[in-house]
């Protein structure tokens, strides 16, 4: 089976079990240890690391499409986005009676916009289980609409990421609209609790940040899965040599459809953790900033790698808190810096490294004429 | 409040011209005049206005307008009469009504203020507006002539026929015919209303819409025939005026898109720190202000090389250091020039400032261009489309005609047979970088003078650039300049239904979709050499 | 064809719905045919009124300057470009012009580039394995597993195209003889009926040319095989039938001494090369 076939790989046991290690070590020195000791985790970093962990799973997502598939979206954002608005909808409408206003029905920005029913597509939200399928069909179906479009007339390569970056500049500018019913510039935001936890209670913190590294350990397996079938080594065909992969019987179209959706999904469940932990999901996630930092994450952890996206969306993400809490002026000047650093001098990202370390090239999945160009 | 502070000052700036000969003002029979004025019992106020207005004194109308804004006073202790500028608080602001001269404040009790009735009060505006109507500057004339449209009453008649007959200005001529016609068809003159139906000012609209709910059948029905005249002139007007915002917002998307259309369309560069360029050369053009103070246009000329250079400078420095170490690698380039855009746009906000920053707009550049009553252009925006136009010409010119587009297209299309022809490449490569980015300079020092400049000047127009030169046929110059035409005007054509924001969102989407539909832009290049 | 009329034409089947490529038909003779063909890059004429016609298992050598169209028309018959005018059959059932180019190739139409063209990040097996006659749908494909007898099938070829040895080694570190034997390889895994050969031979050494030849020669017969070469010495020693393109339409068709006596032929192309 292809998705068991990744748990067999030695590469892949290795991120599981790191991964497993580390949020068994966070829970229980979050657990166990007492609040003053200095090896305590507080509640605080558990929800910065379940934060962290949720750019993990996007920007494996994002590399599963740029790194194997050759397309760069630069609208991965988008999908995160509304996958974060489809939990956070579920969420505004868990609130019940208990908003600013005392609505049951409707929620607070609602009420204050004077609208007297729920709009038609807010229906539903109240159910968990309708939710959580949302969060992986509304991303999906966007993907699926916007990618057989692009696909079947083959707009591929910078065109691509152009006109992803224009989609989720055009849905920030929507959604930025309260005609839209989310909430406008405010987005939504005063959660409450989910599936019946209180939000603010550090047990239920504790919950999602496990629940974060299960659905990111879950997500690097399909995706390890579907790389290293032959559905993965067409991808890659695709990418390399489009026209090639065409005459021999592949619907080139097809394949990146299926990549870029499961993609898209994937960055939807990313989008659905992240809101419950930072407590809020506004217009600004659909940025075209943020979309386009995602890929320098892949970018500098290796791209064709899925394990290195993670290292990438961490250390950066790291260093983000780090430099915002201490010279907040510098962060753009940093990230700036480590765009053109990472694409000039490392171009293979720091899995790139690694495996000079190693000295296995012949595993090197990476495109050999782009590095050498 | 403050309309009467301005034509203060306006007054004030008049009367210091006047101050030129200071030896009059011993013997200026103004003073007499606003001595009488002040003293005069109520039944002979009249009389000393008319005085006034009988002298010719190009000062009369100032003093009858402050007079009339209960600002004219006499000091209590020297009898002088005295303009006084501000009556708030205890101490009054003053000033010389005859020579404009600032004469500090005053505690208010030292003041008399010189009264006026409710009678004199609503005569003095006819007698302010014939005193505008026989000025000498036809401007003002015609733009007195226009504020008593709706105004006229049954005294003003004999004067503005009698001015009529005088009158040489054409445009006068039209503004005093309709403000009688105005007068006559409120009087229920049939006639009248054929003289309106041509206006489109909204008082003879006003008067006619009056006209046409009155008793008289014939009347309405005159009236109406002439709205619906007047209509369908509104409704074309209505449509040069949004095919004029169209075509400036679509000049302003072609002066921000040709340069990309350059380093992207000819060289297949993506530079998404192009924004940033044009934002620094709408920054150059506010540093340059800085340095002329007062000269603004002065300013804004020396900004055009200025800016141009500033940009193909950076444009020059972008390229040695990142872009020519990733050539034949689109999308690492793309990464990596937007984060020298997100380095430019911190380093600005570091360096200048977070806020805007505002640029001054030279006089000559101000102001509008009035064509009718429902039309005027303003015409910071019909230069910037003439400028749109001028660099689009001048980059043709290059293109086609010398020899750095001779060697541009010669390398874009095959490098290595170029170079082997003896062309530098390299230096090509360096020039045409350059002369794109100095674009985006010319285009960031022309929306300097339509836009606030800030660090995220650029950021605003990225994209849209990019979509317009991807809408227009990557390598196409022309396609450019039509695609960023037709999108602005198609985004001002849906604004007035959608919004502006839904607009934007609607023209973008449109974009994407026709990107599906025509991958290659509205002008696409053919053939095998364009697949690969 | 736009989907809506797709979805109202009634007397048609849904393009999902028909059976997958059914079996050509070579009943009436040619296994392709091009008829009256044209095709136009901004206004340059890139094929003019191409005929051409390749019998059921023929061996055809077709010869010609460059820019005479010989690419171009191998576009054509894959799909990737469409021509202007003119008609463009795959035995007497297909036509090729209603078809996209994984269809033409799942339907038996394999193609060898001028320029070898592997894919670099895979190994030489992997590049054989995606080569692979198989379903190629997206599904099949995710859960394809390789069965022995596909292996025994890859590594035939491999003996062949004798890159046994490099078999796990990345196709980007190959020579260019040997991506050009890939190339070929990748081609036979695909079992087609029809093989377009685009300058096989290009960097290959003598010898290579000569096991070229034989290979190509061999598979005539079972299966079509047209090649497009510069190499003179080559087309002879595989040449039955040859055709003289020329300024994209045919100068001369005929064995390889017919052809190289043509006086038309000697003026605008072999001429110029003595």
């Amino acid at each position: 089976m292809w998705l068991t076939r990744p748990l067999q790989e030695r590469s892949t046991q290795l991120f599981l079990g790191i991964l497993i290690a580390a949020l068994a070590v966070v829970t229980v020195l979050h657990l166990a240890m007492p609040e003053d000791s200095a090896l305590h985790v507080s509640a605080y970093t558990v929800t910065l690391l379940g934060k962290y962990l949720c750019y993990a799973l996007l920007a494996v997502a994002v590399d599963l499409v740029w790194g194997y598939l050759g397309i760069l979206s630069l609208g991965h954002g988008a999908f995160f986005a509304l996958g974060g608005y489809a939990m956070g909808m579920y969420l505004m409408r868990q609130i019940g009676d208990r908003g600013t206003y005392g609505d049951p029905i409707l929620p607070d920005f609602m009420v204050f916009l004077n609208w007297d029913s729920l709009p038609w597509y807010w229906h539903g939200f109240d159910m968990a289980w309708f939710a959580f399928a949302m969060v992986l069909l509304v991303p999906g179906a966007l993907a699926f609409v916007f990618g057989y479009l692009a696909f079947r007339s083959r707009v591929t390569g910078v065109y691509l990421s152009i006109i992803t970056q224009a989609l989720t500049f055009a849905l920030m500018l929507a959604f930025f609209r309260n005609e839209m019913g989310f909430g406008g510039n405010n987005g939504l935001t005063d959660f409450r609790d989910i599936l019946g936890f209180n939000l603010r209670t550090d047990a239920t913190r504790l919950g999602l940040f496990i629940a974060t590294g299960i659905a990111l350990a879950i997500g690097y397996v399909i995706c390890r899965g579907i790389v290293t079938s032959k559905l993965g080594r067409v991808s890659i065909a695709c990418r390399d040599a489009e026209a090639r992969t065409r005459f021999l019987g592949y619907r080139v179209e097809r394949v990146q459809l299926f990549v870029f959706v499961v993609s898209a999904m994937l960055a939807g469940v990313a989008g659905a953790l992240y809101v419950p932990q930072v407590g809020i999901i506004n217009p600004s996630e659909f940025s075209p900033l943020f979309s386009i930092e995602v890929v320098v994450w892949v970018a500098l952890g290796g791209r064709a790698t899925l394990y290195g996206a993670v290292i990438g969306a961490l250390l950066v993400n790291y260093a983000k808190t780090v430099f915002t809490g201490v010279m907040p002026d510098a962060w753009l000047f940093a990230l700036g810096g480590l765009f053109v650093l990472v694409t000039v001098f490392l171009p293979k990202g720091i899995a790139g490294l690694l495996q000079k370390r190693r000295k296995a090239p012949d595993n090197d999945r990476s495109n050999p004429r782009e590095a050498t160009a | 409040m403050s309309i009467i502070r301005r034509s203060l000052t306006s007054l004030l700036i008049a009367l210091a011209c006047l101050m030129s000969v200071p030896a009059m003002a011993q013997e200026d029979p103004g003073r007499e005049l606003l001595v009488n004025l002040a003293e005069a019992p109520s039944s002979r106020v009249e009389e000393a206005i008319n005085a006034i207005v009988d002298s010719g004194d190009e000062r009369a109308r100032g003093w009858l307008e402050a007079y009339g804004n209960n600002r004219l006073s006499r000091v209590k202790d020297t009898g002088q009469v005295v303009l006084v500028l501000n009556n708030r608080g205890r101490d009054w602001e003053i000033a010389d009504p005859l020579t404009g001269e600032n004469l500090g404040e005053m505690s208010r009790r030292k003041l008399d203020r010189v009264a006026i009735n409710n009678a004199i009060r609503g005569k003095l505006e006819g007698i302010m507006a014939m005193l505008d109507l026989n000025a000498a500057d036809p401007d003002v004339r015609e733009a007195s002539a226009a504020d008593m449209m709706g105004k006229v009453d049954a005294a003003l008649v004999a004067p503005l026929q009698a001015r009529l007959e005088k009158e040489e200005s054409a445009a006068v001529r039209d503004r005093i015919e309709a403000a009688l016609a105005i007068y006559r068809v409120e009087q229920g003159d049939i006639e009248a209303v054929e003289v309106l139906a041509g206006s489109l000012h909204p008082r003879a609209r006003a008067a006619l819409n009056n006209a046409a709910a009155s008793d008289s059948p014939q009347l309405v029905e005159a009236a109406n025939k002439a709205l619906a005249s007047i209509e369908q002139k509104l409704k074309l007007n209505k449509a040069a005026e949004t095919l004029y915002f169209g075509l400036s917002m679509g000049s302003v998307l072609v002066l921000a898109a040709i340069g990309l259309a350059i380093t992207f369309g000819v060289m297949g560069v993506i530079n998404m720190a192009h924004g940033e360029l044009i934002m620094l050369g709408a920054y150059t053009t506010w540093g340059v202000q800085q340095l002329l103070p007062g000269q603004p246009g002065l300013a804004l000329l020396l900004s055009i090389p200025a800016g141009f250079l500033v940009a193909a400078i950076a444009g020059i420095i972008i390229e040695r250091s990142v872009i020519q170490h990733l050539k034949g690698r689109p999308l690492e380039t793309l990464l990596a020039t937007f984060g020298i855009s997100l380095i430019l746009q911190q380093l600005v906000r570091t360096v200048i400032s977070p806020q805007n920053r505002t640029v001054v707009t030279p006089e000559w550049m101000s102001g509008s261009l009035v064509i009718n009553d429902a039309l005027s252009l303003t015409l910071n925006r019909l230069y910037v489309m003439a400028f749109a136009l001028i660099v689009f010409a001048a980059l043709m010119m290059i293109m086609r005609k010398t020899r750095l587009g001779l060697d541009v297209r010669a390398v874009t299309q095959n490098r290595a047979m170029a170079r082997s022809m003896g062309i530098k490449a390299t230096k090509v490569d360096i020039l045409t970088f350059a002369l794109g980015s100095g674009v985006a300079g010319l285009a960031g020092v022309a929306l300097s003078q339509l836009t606030n400049v800030g660090p995220n000047l650029g950021q605003n127009y990225i994209i849209d650039s990019f979509m317009v030169v991807v809408f227009g046929g990557v390598g196409n110059l022309w396609g450019t300049l039509i695609a960023g035409l037709s999108l602005g005007t198609i985004n001002q054509l849906l604004e007035p239904w959608a919004g502006a924001v839904l607009a934007k969102i609607i023209v973008l989407v449109f974009i994407i979709l026709f990107i599906q539909k025509r991958p290659k832009g509205l002008f696409p290049q053919k053939g095998r050499a364009a697949e690969n | 064809m736009s989907m809506l009329e797709q979805l109202t034409n009634r007397d048609q089947v849904f393009d999902f719905l028909a059976p997958v490529a059914s079996p050509v038909d070579v009943r009436h003779g040619p296994i392709l045919y091009l008829e009256d063909v044209n095709v136009s890059f901004d206004g340059f004429k890139a094929i003019n009124n191409l005929n051409l016609t390749i019998d059921d298992g023929e061996l055809r050598c077709i010869i010609g300057p460059n820019g005479a169209g010989k690419t171009t028309m191998m576009d054509i018959i894959t799909g990737k470009t469409r021509p202007d005018t003119g008609s463009v059959w795959f035995g007497s059932r297909h036509n090729l012009l209603t078809m996209n180019e994984p269809d033409i190739a799942t339907l038996g139409i394999g193609r060898k580039f001028q320029k070898p063209t592997v894919f670099e990040a895979l190994t030489v097996f992997e590049n054989l394995e995606l080569a692979m006659a198989a379903d190629k749908r997206i599904l099949p494909t995710l859960t394809a597993i390789m069965k022995p007898e596909n292996r025994d099938q890859i590594d035939e070829v491999l003996e062949m195209i004798g890159l046994k040895d490099l078999r796990d080694k990345l196709a980007g570190i190959l020579s260019h003889g040997q991506k050009q034997w890939l190339e070929i390889g990748m081609l036979l895994m695909q079992k087609p009926r029809l093989l377009l050969v685009d300058e096989p031979v290009a960097g290959m050494t003598e010898q290579e040319m000569e096991r070229t030849a034989e290979l190509l020669t061999s598979l005539a017969g079972k299966q079509s095989v047209v090649v497009v070469e510069h190499d003179m010495g080559f087309v002879r020693s595989i040449a039955r039938q040859v055709t003289v393109l020329h300024q994209g339409g045919v100068l001369a068709e005929g064995t390889m001494d017919q052809v190289s006596n043509d006086p038309e032929v000697i003026k605008v192309y072999l001429g110029e090369e003595a």
